[in-house]
């Protein structure tokens, strides 16, 4: 297995479906010539020409819109969102639009589309452009939304993303592009859809993260009197409830790890589940951890202090641990605000 | 009308015979009256957007187009549907939530479908339909085929976004693309003069380098040439057009409104050019149809219509079952 950098794997995993699939198709903003601003389309427009990676005018309505009409005639396009705030000029033809064509259409038309995003804080980008809107996503049925959390699912995922015949969400977050990692390709490396990955077992906890919350999960859980186990989601619609509920009955506790504003986030939907069906078997109460709700902010150190980082993650682990009962968050305490 | 393209077949003759153009306006004015009816009679629930007045875009684009070329078009589509091809039947039963209608019930009026004449689901957001048209064409373009999209819009949807990013992509890529706005004067309760600073929605195309078209919107024949022009320019692969139809709507805008808004008089001027009794008269005049013909064209539509009716409310409505289906493609 060669190691990669992600935002490699995601141009690897797009040449080798395009070479798979003459339908397979691509449009955004200077991916094509200049080869995507976090060269996530590396030697695409060489090797498949102008027809197939197509540089669009700065216009996300107008090229996603253009993807859908393309996806539901016959062609299997990949959409580039910059920055994945961008797609909120685009957002009626992912959710009004394309999730219900197959609806609309009494199952005639099907629209495979990939809508590639970069996401997520830690960049000093501001806060206009280090959201990850995961939970803009998650409450539209029709679209199907993945998350990479490093190089190899990254390449796994989308492979698996562009051959499906929904609308899919593929998050990238931005903070991991650099990062080396081996990655399985070919046909063996191709990761389905709404399956979950234990990637690390443990026994005392479940820890569920998704994108960069992984890394840091696994970070966080190292050299600890405790064993966590810690699953990286991959695909947040649909979520692998199988997965969650065998980790979960064997250790009793669970904690969600995610890069979103607490409200609203999909910590909340996957700990109501669980508890949900495991109640009994509960032995402490589930615990969220995430960012708090404000923006996401400038400076190098505050930007941190926002994200929830190893230190922290494995503080409120080992407290829940401890004591059986909720941690407070970070800023719910006083000394911290004051 | 049975068998698997009993939709193609209905749409056949529009190409080179008048009084089948005449057949499928007239039908058109009889279902949308009818649908008009049966809202204030409480049959049919929900909004209706229908279309009199506009029958000879909906005819001129249909004779125009061929099967294989994607139309998107409006919530104000019942006579884009039923001028592709689409049995009165399948969209009455929509619009009546049956299992039979054309999305099995699960849509309404604002959205029908069927790809069997190249009509995709229709939009109910403002210009959405533009961009997807766009891409539509792209589907042509990549795959060497000579198809051809055609995006049907509102005046109103030359206002929104979507129009600027749909027609500006179209043109930089050289899509086989044409792009027809409906002047229908209105957009909901707003007079266009209101809300647009052009006089010609045309005019516009100048800034994507296409050309642009103003079209008698109520004389079917000239609908249907100046379509087919811009879609022997698309084919050619000189790019996409757009045409501005000057039309009229006759009703309100939705439901029940009567378009008290109106000025006076306005209605009663469109009205003498109405493109239905315009078109009957050229052509019994022009020997292409006696009146004795034209009296059989009508009175076998208002059966038609009748039928459909009468086969829609009989039928049943979608089930509990049928909205959990096609949520996801397998
Ligand atoms: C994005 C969006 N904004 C507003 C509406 C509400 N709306 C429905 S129809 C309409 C008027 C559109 O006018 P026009 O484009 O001229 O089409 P017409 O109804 O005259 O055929 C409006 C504002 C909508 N459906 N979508
Ligand atoms: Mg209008």
């Amino acid at each position: 297995m060669r190691k990669m950098r992600m935002n490699q794997a995601v141009a690897t995993a797009l040449a080798d479906e395009m070479r798979d699939n003459p339908d397979v198709v691509m449009f955004g903003e200077d991916i094509a010539v200049a080869e995507g601003p976090f060269k996530t389309s590396a030697g695409l427009l060489k090797e498949f020409g102008s027809s197939r990676v197509r540089d669009t005018p700065i216009s996300e309505m107008g090229f996603l819109g253009a993807a859908v009409g393309a996806a539901s005639t016959g062609l299997r396009p990949v959409v580039e969102i910059m920055f994945i705030e961008f797609i909120g000029v685009a957002l009626d033809q992912l959710v009004t639009e394309a999730a219900k064509f197959h609806y609309l259409s009494r199952g005639t038309v099907s629209v495979p589309l990939t809508v590639r995003g970069s996401i997520g804080a830690g960049l000093g980008f501001g806060c206009q452009h280090s959201q990850t809107l995961e939970s803009w996503m998650y409450s539209t049925p029709g679209v199907k939304l993945a998350v990479a959390s490093g190089a190899h699912n990254a390449y796994g995922l989308l492979r698996a993303a562009i051959r499906d015949d929904n609308p899919v969400v593929f998050l990238e977050p931005r903070a991991l592009y650099a990062k080396r990692e081996p990655v399985q390709r070919g046909e063996e490396g191709i990761i389905p859809l709404g399956q979950a990955a234990t990637v690390r077992e443990g026994s005392d906890v479940t820890v569920v993260a998704l994108g960069a919350m992984v890394p840091t999960a696994l970070q966080a859980v190292e050299a600890t009197s405790w064993s966590a186990e810690v699953i990286d989601l991959q695909t947040l619609v649909p979520y692998d409830k199988g997965a969650l509920l065998e980790s979960v009955a064997k250790t009793g506790r669970l904690v969600t790890v995610e890069e979103n504003p607490l409200t609203g986030g999909w910590g909340g939907e996957i700990t109501a589940f669980v508890a949900g069906e495991l109640f009994a078997d509960l032995e402490a109460p589930p615990v969220r951890i995430t960012c708090p709700d404000i923006h996401v902010p400038y400076g190098k150190e505050l930007e941190q202090r926002y994200l929830p980082g190893p230190d922290y993650v494995s503080a409120q682990i080992g407290s829940l641990l401890d004591t059986g009962t909720r941690p407070p968050h970070w800023w719910e305490s006083q000394e911290v605000m004051a | 009308m049975s068998g698997a393209n009993a939709s193609l077949d209905r749409r056949l003759h529009l190409k080179s015979s008048r009084p089948a153009r005449y057949e499928a306006m007239f039908e058109i004015r009889a279902f949308e009256d009818r649908v008009q009816a049966m809202f204030f009679e409480g049959l049919v629930h929900g909004t209706t957007h229908t279309c009199q007045g506009q029958e000879a875009v909906s005819v001129g684009i249909a004779a125009a187009a061929r099967p294989t070329d994607k139309v998107t078009c409006t919530y104000r589509g019942h006579g884009h549907a039923l001028a592709l091809g689409m049995p009165p039947l399948t969209v009455l039963a929509e619009i009546m939530g049956r299992r039979i209608g054309s999305v099995g019930g699960l849509g309404g009026s604002m959205h029908l479908c069927d790809m069997s004449v190249g009509l995709l689901p229709t939009f109910a957001i403002v210009g959405a339909g533009i961009p997807v048209a766009a891409g539509a064409a792209v589907t042509a373009q990549v795959k060497g085929t000579d198809g051809a999209a055609i995006a049907i819009f509102g005046d109103g949807a030359a206002n929104i976004g979507a129009f600027h990013e749909g027609l500006n992509l179209a043109a930089i890529w050289k899509l086989p693309a044409v792009f027809i706005c409906e002047n229908n004067q209105y957009g909901e309760y707003s007079a266009i003069h209101l809300t647009t600073p052009v006089e010609n929605i045309a005019d516009r195309a100048a800034s994507y380098g296409m050309p642009g078209e103003v079209v008698d919107g109520q004389d079917v024949d000239t609908v249907e040439a100046a379509v087919a022009g811009a879609l022997a320019r698309a084919r050619a692969g000189e790019g996409p057009s757009l045409l501005e139809m000057k039309t009229y709507r006759y009703a309100g805008h939705s439901r029940a409104d009567t378009a008290p808004y109106r000025p006076e008089g306005e209605f009663d001027r469109w009205y003498e050019r109405d493109p239905i009794n315009t078109y009957r008269r050229r052509l019994i005049d022009d020997g292409d149809l006696t009146e004795e013909e034209a009296g059989r064209i009508e009175a076998r539509v208002t059966a038609r219509i009748a039928e459909a009716e009468a086969e829609a409310s009989a039928a049943d409505q979608a089930t509990v079952e049928d909205m959990f289906t096609n949520i996801h493609a397998p």
